[in-house]
Formats: structure tokens, C-alpha cells, sequence
């Protein structure tokens, strides 16, 4: 049986140079459990990550991947175990938790661009009324970020007039406006046209190239396979198997991930 | 013409055709008229009908309307005046107009709803209109408290001391709020309350002593007319859509006994005849009211009127909330907005301009309900009309009464609709 070729669909180069990750922990989740109702939807979850890492995490639908990371920034709240995000623990406290969520930037599967905001108001909101930069260098920040996402010129439309891809990497600026120290993303590249796909990979591998902490719920193997430095797999709410890439699809462990990979990257 | 009627296939034309005009019946009145009018044989017919019923209506309204006498001193002298033919009589207005518009409001003393008027449009441009500068909203804030002054009169320190309630409850709240955000809300509605029992009437007193200012006191009941419309549609109007926005997230909120307050009072509001509200304004407050205290009829009916269309509102938004995909909560959240945050700059005005049409179905079944007043012996225009006829001088007159009382609603209430149609056109960014 031989494996096909995973293919990182965007033609470039990545530099690794400042791609590297430090002893500094990131995120700690130690036992972590959580219910909706009576459902088990995330059984003793034991992440660590630390400042640098790019974790791709995949898994087949309603294993509770979204769940996982959106625990991390509290949108969903857990009820056994711990999560430390930067030194801060995230329990009911409403200080600690709008202190996490400044800090760390979370980009959805289906952008959740304010449709009322113009582009550039859209960066600047949180900036401003956040973290209370003057509006003015809000702006300038605001800019810088979509130059690198490389829209620059709609700043001044609407998130109505913009493509799929465009929106997205409007949601992935907006984040950066932030300046966070850790990116989550859930499946950005799952609402996208191939073309757009590649406009938003681009947009991460070069975030990663920056050496910003992300954890990605993807299902884009080829942009795990390049940019990843661990792939924790998911089934049934718990951790199956995680490793580095190379090893977790020339030579996965577990019955389940086998299984998975073989689906995904179709036989 | 024909010489290049050659066998070839060949074509090259050697002279071009000229514009022309186009046929007779494809051309705009008549091909409109066709196509809109008479397409057919149930159309023509519909079209013949409505024509008949226009004619109709015009050949009884039109000869009444044009006939009008504008100058007599009663309905009796109209009758004289017109000898018999058919014609309506706006003398009554030239002779009452300033009784449908003030009341019995004092005539020496009109410049002052006059002036309120006016200075009522310098105050809701800003509010209305963004482009506008916005320092001019520190006018709109200060207008209840001038407006309040210039209708009633009295000690200028009353308004001035009822205001520095709301300035104390805001200090407290910046004060406090350093030290903690809940207690700083607390803060926020306590301090005015101590200020309005305690402080306010010394304060009023000790001014009024050392710089007696203000203007005569005018009672309550010499208003009447479209003063008391406007002044209660335009307070009942701006105090039920905030109300009304609190309601609709006390409704959504997950505290249980908010919660629950909330619904109970949409519920029992909405389920209560407005008139029966009215009623209880007019005679059941007083007997909770502690004895001795006088408490404005005009007053009781804001308030009832308020919260009447308060309810309405927070199901109207609550609307817009629910049209609101989860998706926004979840990015404001993410962007670390707090609650108020979120709600101010991200979910209410989506919310507010999905409902802008609810919202202002609501501010105009609220303002013509004002008309509703007349049965706790309000004198409104409808109020007047009775009055006028009671004089024996105009007994009799209906038509022309209410052809000018439905001509004034009518110009506000399309007035409201037009700017609402402006709003909706001026928010639309979602391009879909
Ligand atoms: N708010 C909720 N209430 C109840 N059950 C929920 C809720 N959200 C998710 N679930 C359930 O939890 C499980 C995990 O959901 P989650 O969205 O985390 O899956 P996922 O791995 O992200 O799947 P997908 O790949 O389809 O996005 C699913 O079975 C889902 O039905
Ligand atoms: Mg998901």
C-alpha cells in the first residue's frame, strides 16, 4: 500500500527560519472534561502547548474538535480540569476571562465579519474600545495588518462586497489587530472555493513563518504535513493520537487515525 | 432604394437608415397606459371601475372642498354666507386653530410651546441625523429639562436640580466603577434617587431664595390639543425605545428572576387594553401614591403610555435579536468586548435596524393612541373638537374638525415613515 503524496496547495517556498518553538508553556490543559447536558462531548483532555507551536488538530465531524478549542477562549465554558492560557487560569472569573480572550485571536469557519462595519471599522473595533488605542493609530495598525493579508485596498467596503476569501483574511487581520500571542482557528478554509483556499493558507504559513502560536482545526493535511509541528487527532471527544507530521501520516498508530487518513486522503 | 437587390449574398448597405420615431403606440403615455392600465379585458375593467369610484368620490369631496368659506364667526353664518349650495366650513379653524393646537394654554404665553417646538427639531437633528456635529447632542441632552421649563414654567432650579440628578448618577458611576463594575451600577441609580428625595427640593429652595428665576407656572390642565400629543407621543417615543431595548435583553439575559420580571411585564402589558392603562393612570395611581402627594395626570400618562409601547418594542427587538446569527456573539466575544460592549457596538444596531420597520410601526400606533387621552378628560384634538362643538356658535361641525385634526397626525406619522424609509436606505451595507 503506498501512501499518496500530501500536496500543500499553494506553490511557495516556507521559511522555517523563525519558525521555532520555546520551552515557554503557551497553553496548559491538564483533565479536562466537558458536557452539553449528559453528552460527553471532551473526555480528559491533556494539551500542552508551548510559545511557537503550530498543532493542527483534525478528527472526523462531531468529535469535538470545535468544542476543544473554543473551550480555550471560554466561548464554551468546561466543568472538570484546568486550562492555563498564558499564565491565567479561565474559571468563571470575568476579569480573567476577557484578559484570555484579548490575548489570544480566534478565526471562524464562517468569518463572522460584522456586516454593519466597514472593513477597516471592522479591524478597528476591538483595538479601540479593547484595548483603547486612539483611533487614529488603531487605523494605522489596522492597515499594516491588512496590507499583509494583502487587501488593503477595501478597507473601505463592506464585508457584503468582499469575496469568500477576502472575508476570511478580513477575519484573520481583524484577530492580528489584536495582537495576540495565540491564533485559533476553526476550519477557516472549509466554507472556500479551492481558489480561496489557497489565498487564506497562504495568509496562515505566513503567520506561522512569524512564529505565532496557532492551533488549527483543519482538514487542509497537506498545510499539516508543511507547517505543523504537531497533529493531534480526535475521535469521540478524546485525544487518539497526536505526533509530529511526518510520523502521524507515513506511520500512524491507531486503528481510528489509520482509518481517518485513509478517508481523508482518499484510496 | 431596391438597386442593391442583387442574387449575391453579398450585402454592403450604401445608404444608412435614419432614426425614426417610433410607432404611435409604443410611445410613453399610451404605451404605459397599455401595458399598466388596460392589458387586458379584467384589467380594463378594474381600471373603468376605480375610475368611476374616483370620479365619484372627487364629483361629492371636490365642488364641498372648493366651496369652502374661510372667514365666519359661526356655522350659522357659513350656511348664510353659502345660500343653500354645497360647501364646507374651515372657518371654525380660522376661528379655533390656536385652541386645537395649545389647549386653553395661556394666548399671552404661546411663544413658549412654540419656542419648545422649535427647539424640539434643533434637538432631534443630531439624534437623527449622524452627519450632523456631534457636540450638538449636548443640546438633545439638555432639551427634556429646557423643554420641561418652557411648557410648564415654575422655579427655573426645579429642571436644573432634576438634572443634577443624572449628573450625580453619572460621577457615581465613573467613581465607583474603579473599584467594581456591579457596584458601580447600583451607584448609578442610587445616587440620583437620594439626590431626587433629599437634595433636590433644598437645593430648589435655596436657589429660588438667593436668585428667584423662571417663568409663570402653567397647570397641566390648560394643555390640550396637539401640544398634548406631541408632548406625550415624543416623550412616550423616546423613553419606550430605550425601555423597550432593556426589556428584549432582560428577556434574553440568563439571569432567571430578570428574566422573569421581564416576561411578566411584556406579557401583562401586552395583554391589557392601552385604554385600561389609561384608566388606571387616571384613577387607581393615586391611591398607591402616598396620600398628599399630587402627581401630574399628564405625567401618569406618559408613563403609562410609555410602557404600553415599551412592551411592544421589546418584542419588536427582541425579533431583530433573533435574526441575529449566533456567529456575531461569538466574534464579539472572541474580540474580548464585554456584554455592553458587544451589545452597543455589534448586536444592537444590527438588531435595531432589522426592526427599524417593527419599531416604527410601534412610535406611530403610539402617537395617534395619544388621541386615546380623551376618555380621562384630556382635552387632545378629538377633546377639543367636543369643546368646539359645545359652543353654540360652531354645534354641528364635524368634517371640516376632523379633516384638519387627521391632516396634522397624517403630516407626523408620514413624516416618521419617510425618515424610517431614509434610516433603512442609509443602513443598508449587507448588499445582498
Ligand atoms: N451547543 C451544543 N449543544 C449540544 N451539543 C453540542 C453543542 N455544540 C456541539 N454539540 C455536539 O458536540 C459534539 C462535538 O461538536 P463539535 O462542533 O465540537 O464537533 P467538530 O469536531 O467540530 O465537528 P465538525 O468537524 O463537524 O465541525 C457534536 O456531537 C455536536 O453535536
Ligand atoms: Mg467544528
Amino acid at each position: 500500500m503506498t501512501k499518496p503524496a500530501i500536496e500543500l496547495p499553494v506553490e511557495r517556498e516556507i521559511n522555517t527560519s523563525q519558525m521555532k518553538v520555546s520551552d515557554e508553556v503557551a497553553i496548559q490543559i491538564t483533565g479536562m472534561n466537558k458536557w452539553f447536558g449528559t453528552f460527553h462531548v471532551l473526555r480528559d483532555i491533556d494539551i500542552t502547548v508551548n510559545r511557537g507551536e503550530r498543532i493542527v488538530v483534525c478528527g472526523p465531524s462531531g468529535s469535538g474538535k470545535s468544542t476543544l478549542i473554543r473551550c480555550i477562549n471560554r466561548l464554551e465554558e468546561h466543568q472538570s480540569g484546568q486550562i492555563i492560557v498564558d499564565g491565567t487560569e479561565l474559571t468563571s472569573d470575568l476579569k480573567n476571562i476577557d484578559k484570555v480572550r484579548s490575548e489570544v485571536g480566534m478565526v471562524f469557519q464562517h468569518f463572522n465579519l460584522f456586516p454593519h462595519l466597514s472593513i477597516l471599522e471592522n479591524c478597528t473595533l476591538a483595538p479601540i474600545w479593547v484595548r483603547k488605542t486612539p483611533r487614529k493609530e488603531a487605523e494605522e495598525i489596522a492597515m499594516h495588518f491588512l496590507e499583509k493579508v494583502k487587501i488593503p485596498e477595501q478597507a473601505l467596503k463592506y464585508p457584503g462586497q468582499l469575496s469568500g476569501g477576502q472575508q476570511q483574511r478580513v477575519a484573520i487581520a481583524r484577530s492580528l489587530c489584536m495582537k495576540p500571542r495565540i491564533m485559533l482557528f476553526d476550519e477557516p478554509t472549509s466554507a472556500l472555493d479551492p481558489e480561496m483556499i489557497k489565498e487564506v493558507l497562504d495568509t496562515m504559513i505566513a503567520l506561522a513563518e512569524e512564529g505565532m502560536t496557532m492551533i488549527c482545526v483543519t482538514h487542509e493535511m497537506g498545510f499539516a504535513q508543511a507547517v505543523a509541528n504537531r497533529v493531534i487527532f480526535m475521535d469521540q471527544g478524546q485525544i487518539v493520537e497526536q505526533n509530529e507530521p511526518r510520523e502521524f501520516f507515513n506511520n500512524p498508530k491507531s486503528e481510528r487515525t489509520q482509518l481517518f487518513l485513509s478517508q481523508i486522503l482518499g484510496h | 432604394m431596391s438597386d442593391t437587390s442583387a442574387p449575391s449574398v453579398a450585402f454592403v448597405r450604401d445608404q444608412m437608415i435614419p432614426e425614426q420615431t417610433p410607432p404611435l403606440l409604443e410611445k410613453g403615455a399610451i404605451k404605459w397606459l397599455r401595458e399598466n392600465l388596460f392589458s387586458g379585458w379584467l384589467n380594463t375593467i378594474l381600471t373603468l371601475a376605480s375610475l368611476a369610484v374616483i370620479w365619484w368620490s372627487l364629483a361629492a369631496i371636490g365642488p364641498w372642498l372648493l366651496n369652502t368659506v374661510w372667514n365666519a364667526e359661526s356655522l350659522r353664518a357659513c350656511r348664510t354666507i353659502l345660500d343653500g349650495a354645497s360647501g364646507a366650513c374651515f372657518a371654525v379653524i380660522n376661528d379655533r386653530w390656536h385652541q386645537l393646537l395649545f389647549g386653553f394654554y395661556p394666548t399671552q404665553h404661546y411663544w413658549r410651546p412654540v419656542l419648545t417646538f422649535v427647539l424640539m427639531i434643533v434637538a432631534l437633528a443630531p439624534v437623527l441625523f449622524t452627519g450632523l456635529p456631534r457636540k450638538a447632542l449636548f443640546f438633545s441632552a439638555a432639551y427634556p429639562f429646557i423643554a420641561y421649563h418652557l411648557l410648564w414654567g415654575g422655579s427655573l432650579w426645579f429642571p436644573v436640580g432634576a438634572a443634577l440628578g443624572f449628573v450625580a448618577g453619572y460621577v457615581a458611576f465613573v467613581l465607583v466603577r474603579k473599584v467594581n463594575g456591579l457596584a458601580a451600577i447600583f451607584a448609578a441609580v442610587l445616587a440620583p434617587v437620594f439626590w431626587w428625595m433629599f437634595m433636590a427640593g433644598p437645593f430648589d429652595s435655596v436657589m429660588s431664595s438667593v436668585m428667584p428665576l423662571g417663568l409663570e407656572f402653567i397647570r397641566s390642565d390648560r394643555f390640550g390639543g396637539f401640544l398634548i400629543s406631541l408632548v406625550i407621543g415624543v416623550t412616550g417615543i423616546s423613553l419606550s425605545l430605550p425601555l423597550g431595548i432593556l426589556l428584549a435583553l432582560g428577556r434574553q439575559s440568563d439571569m432567571v428572576l430578570l428574566k422573569s420580571v421581564c416576561v411578566i411585564f411584556i406579557e401583562f402589558i401586552r395583554g391589557v387594553p392601552l385604554i385600561t392603562l389609561l384608566f388606571t393612570a387616571s384613577l387607581l395611581l393615586n391611591y398607591f401614591l402616598p396620600p398628599g402627594t399630587s402627581f401630574d395626570l399628564i405625567l401618569r400618562v406618559i408613563i403609562m403610555v410609555t410602557l404600553f409601547a415599551a412592551a411592544y418594542m421589546a418584542e419588536v427587538i427582541r425579533g431583530g435579536l433573533a435574526a441575529l446569527p449566533r456567529g456575531q456573539y461569538e466574534a464579539a466575544d472572541a474580540l474580548g468586548l464585554d456584554y455592553w460592549k458587544a451589545q452597543r457596538l455589534i448586536i444592537m444596531p444590527q438588531a435595531l435596524k432589522i426592526s427599524i420597520p417593527g419599531i416604527v410601526n410601534t412610535f406611530i400606533g403610539l402617537f395617534k393612541d395619544t388621541t386615546l387621552v380623551v376618555f380621562i378628560g384630556l382635552l387632545d384634538p378629538i377633546g377639543l373638537s367636543n369643546a368646539i362643538r359645545a359652543d353654540t356658535n360652531w354645534n354641528g361641525i364635524y368634517w371640516e374638525l376632523f379633516i384638519f385634526i387627521g391632516a396634522l397626525f397624517f403630516v407626523f406619522c408620514f413624516g416618521i415613515s419617510r425618515y424610517s424609509m431614509y434610516l433603512e436606505r442609509k443602513l443598508k451595507t449587507d448588499h445582498r
